[in-house]
């Protein structure tokens, strides 16, 4: 069996993780934000599993598991929390939403 | 038991009487309190009594008794104890405080009995017995401190114990503050005996001086200059004079006891006590004698130009302090001490019979409005009459006559002394028998300007015949060669003080000064019965000129020393506070509290509540923090 060369993986993990970052830093709907932060998660996750492959380890993927079940917990928070938000605000635009400025 | 271990006793009850009357003397009756202030020093001048005629009859070793009570501090080497000496001069000192001091408490008692505070004032008067006595006792300087602080704490209680009216607060804080000048002087003389010694007992410092300083050496004067420093604080000598016309702000039974028997004279005693010192240093001697004829002379002036009838006495106070001082400059210590002793009842008479004739005229101090009271106030006129004619020293008959001369044929006839002292003291005595004649007509003759609202109980008259009494017969325990020569009041000081260098003047030469010094005493009042009685015309356009106005501007103003004292101390010391307002010092911290609420304002600033903008901070972070561990 042939393998990808390491590098290719960590590229698109890199790539992915950019976009990630893009997404949460440039739009304001909260819902998508939320998306974006579960891509930079799957960025993640795909270097530790690239990781693993690359020194034959199976705890690359054993972490993978684990962001997985973090992220659907942080999921389940921040949607019952934007839910909350649009209940209370009407909206579900980050930058409207200011109140807890120092 | 020993008859000297009632001594501690006698400070000790009215510091008793104090802490009574101090905690619990606010509930009592007037009665009650009037009964433990005077009780107390009544029962001290009665322990004094009992101990002087052991001392009297039966002399102890040394003509000297000690009792120590306890070791008050005790660090390293040093170590001062609570102990009490009682010589010869303690003896009178303490005799006089209680025996005065007592009939000024009687006096006190219906004096003060209508005023608001009878308690608080009966117990700072019972603490300022205390505090005398123990200054006087003491057998180590620290202890002596710690009375002379009490009774200049005691003598700023009292000035302001009128407390509502602000002038009294402001002579009581200037009395307090100009008598520290001395008071630091005396502590940086404390240091230095400390440091030349090793020991505060005056004893053994007295004994060792001649060995340890050497005469006439630059310590000698330095320890002499700075206790000398102390003594004029405290004594209203020049140029620490201003306070004590202020001073008069307080009740006039405080005057008496305090401004004029006891507390000023503490000066007079600390010099006499540590006349070693001063012999060893001829210089600061005749700088004592200088200051006290200067001061006689400038406070006898003052106390012409006079209105208030109690500034008189002030000024008249310093002025025989000041003759203190002269007889302490030639070395007449004994001569000194008479006069201290004289002083204190004819000078608390003084100011007891003043404070009924105010009293009687509804708090009016002014002379010029008082007039025609001799036969209003015959008591008070009889008394206050003896008190004045034994201030003006009138010759034979009165106390102060025996005490002056004494003071004046010392001047003249003392190494230390000279014609010049032995002038300005006679010019004086001259200058004393004016303004006491003029104070005399002036408050008792002429025409009444104020009605008489009432007159002095038993107990005020009883008292100021007391002091009438003495103050016409005390000076017969010590008469001049030419009038008898008793001479028992120098034998008995002479245990604890060095006897005046024999005198070179034959018995004419002392008759010849007698007789000046009585010719000025009685130009004097005759001057001032023709001047203020008569009132020729030449004397009305002479006090209208306005060479006169001038003259009487400034020594009614106590030759303008305070006016001195504003521009140099007072205007440029509160000038300076008011620059220093916000504290220099203080900027430092307000710039530590601006940068932190400014740096604080900045950071809070980011806490703008947008959350992407925190996520740009997170992921900015990271790059930065992923650089440093990449590049560096």
């Amino acid at each position: 069996m042939t393998t990808l060369p390491m590098e290719y993986g960590l590229t698109l993990a890199m790539v992915l993780f950019a976009l990630g970052l893009v997404g949460v830093l440039v739009r304001r709907n909260l819902i998508f934000m939320l998306v974006s932060v579960e891509i930079m998660l799957n960025a993640a996750g795909l270097a530790f599993v690239t990781a693993g492959m690359r020194w034959g380890q199976p705890d690359g993927q054993i972490m993978f598991l684990f962001i997985l079940t973090m992220a659907a917990a942080e999921v389940a928070v921040g949607l019952a929390i934007i839910v909350r938000l649009f209940r209370q605000e009407n909206t579900i635009d980050a930058d409207a939403t200011s109140k807890m400025r120092g | 038991m020993n008859v000297y271990d009632l001594l501690p006793l006698i400070p000790g009850i009215p510091l008793a009487g104090f802490l009574v009357l101090a905690l619990a003397g606010g509930r009592w009756r007037r009665g009650a309190v009037a009964a433990a202030g005077c009780g107390t020093v009544g029962l001290a001048a009665l322990l004094t009594a009992v101990v002087a005629a052991a001392f009297l009859r039966a002399p102890p070793e040394g003509f000297a008794a000690t009792r120590t009570l306890w070791t008050w501090v005790a660090a390293g080497d040093f170590a001062a104890e609570i102990g009490l000496h009682l010589d010869a001069l303690s003896l009178l000192m303490i005799a006089v405080i209680t025996g005065v001091g007592f009939l000024i408490h009687l006096y006190s008692a219906e004096f003060m009995a209508k005023e608001e505070g009878y308690s608080r004032y009966f117990a700072y008067l019972n603490l300022f017995v205390s505090a005398m006595l123990i200054l006087v006792l003491a057998d180590n300087l620290l202890l002596l401190l710690l009375g002379w602080e009490g009774v200049g704490l005691c003598s700023y209680l009292l000035i302001g114990f009128w407390y509502r009216d602000p002038a009294n607060g402001a002579a009581a804080r200037k009395a307090f503050v100009v008598t520290r000048v001395g008071d630091t002087a005396l502590l940086a003389g404390l240091f230095v005996l400390y440091g030349k010694f090793g020991t505060l007992q005056i004893g053994q410092m007295l004994h060792a001086a001649p060995a340890v300083l050497g005469s006439g050496s630059a310590a000698a004067a330095l320890v002499a200059a700075l206790l000398l420093g102390g003594a004029i604080g405290k004594s209203a000598q020049l140029p620490l004079q201003t306070w004590l016309p202020d001073a008069m702000a307080g009740p006039s039974p405080v005057s008496a006891l305090i401004h004029a028997a006891t507390m000023v004279t503490a000066g007079v005693y600390l010099i006499a006590r540590h006349h070693v010192f001063f012999e060893l240093s001829p210089a600061i001697l005749g700088v004592v004698g200088a200051l006290g004829a200067a001061t006689l002379l400038l406070a006898g002036f003052s106390a012409l130009a006079q209105h208030d009838l109690k500034r008189v006495l002030a000024y008249s106070t310093i002025s025989q302090i000041g003759y203190m001082f002269l007889a302490l400059g030639a070395g007449a210590w004994t001569a000194a001490m008479f006069h201290f002793m004289t002083h204190a009842f004819f000078k608390a008479l003084l100011f007891l019979a003043a404070g009924a004739v105010i009293h009687a005229l509804a708090h009016e101090h002014d002379m010029f409005r008082m007039g025609g009271l001799r036969t209003r106030l015959p008591l008070a006129f009889w008394t206050f009459v003896a008190g004045s004619a034994s201030l003006a020293a009138l010759p034979l008959v009165t106390a102060g006559f025996y005490s002056k001369d004494l003071i004046l044929f010392h001047a003249w006839t003392s190494p230390h002394g000279g014609p010049w002292l032995w002038a300005a003291g006679l010019a004086g005595a001259a200058v004393t028998a004016l303004y006491t004649g003029r104070m005399v007509c002036l408050t008792f003759f002429g025409v009444a300007h104020t009605e008489v609202s009432h007159r002095p109980g038993v107990l005020m008259s009883g008292v100021m015949v007391v002091l009438a009494a003495l103050s016409l017969l005390a000076g017969f325990v010590e008469t001049p060669h030419t009038l008898g020569g008793v001479s028992v009041f120098s034998r008995f000081l002479g245990t604890a003080l060095p006897a005046p260098a024999e005198p070179h003047a034959g018995a004419g030469a002392e008759l010849a000064l007698q007789v000046a010094a009585s010719a000025a005493v009685l130009l004097g009042l005759g001057a001032a019965a023709y001047a203020y009685l008569r009132q020729p015309p030449w004397f009305r356009q002479l006090a209208a000129s306005s060479a006169a106005a001038a003259l009487h501007r400034l020594w009614s103003a106590g030759w303008g020393f305070d006016w001195l004292y504003d521009r140099l101390v007072v205007r440029p010391f509160v000038g300076l506070a008011r620059i220093n307002r916000g504290d220099v010092i203080d900027r430092l911290y307000a710039g530590l509290a601006w940068l932190c609420r400014t740096l604080h304002a900045r950071l809070s600033e980011t806490q703008n509540g947008l959350v992407r903008r925190y996520a740009m901070g997170i992921a900015a972070g990271a790059v930065i923090a992923l650089a440093i561990v990449a590049f560096l």
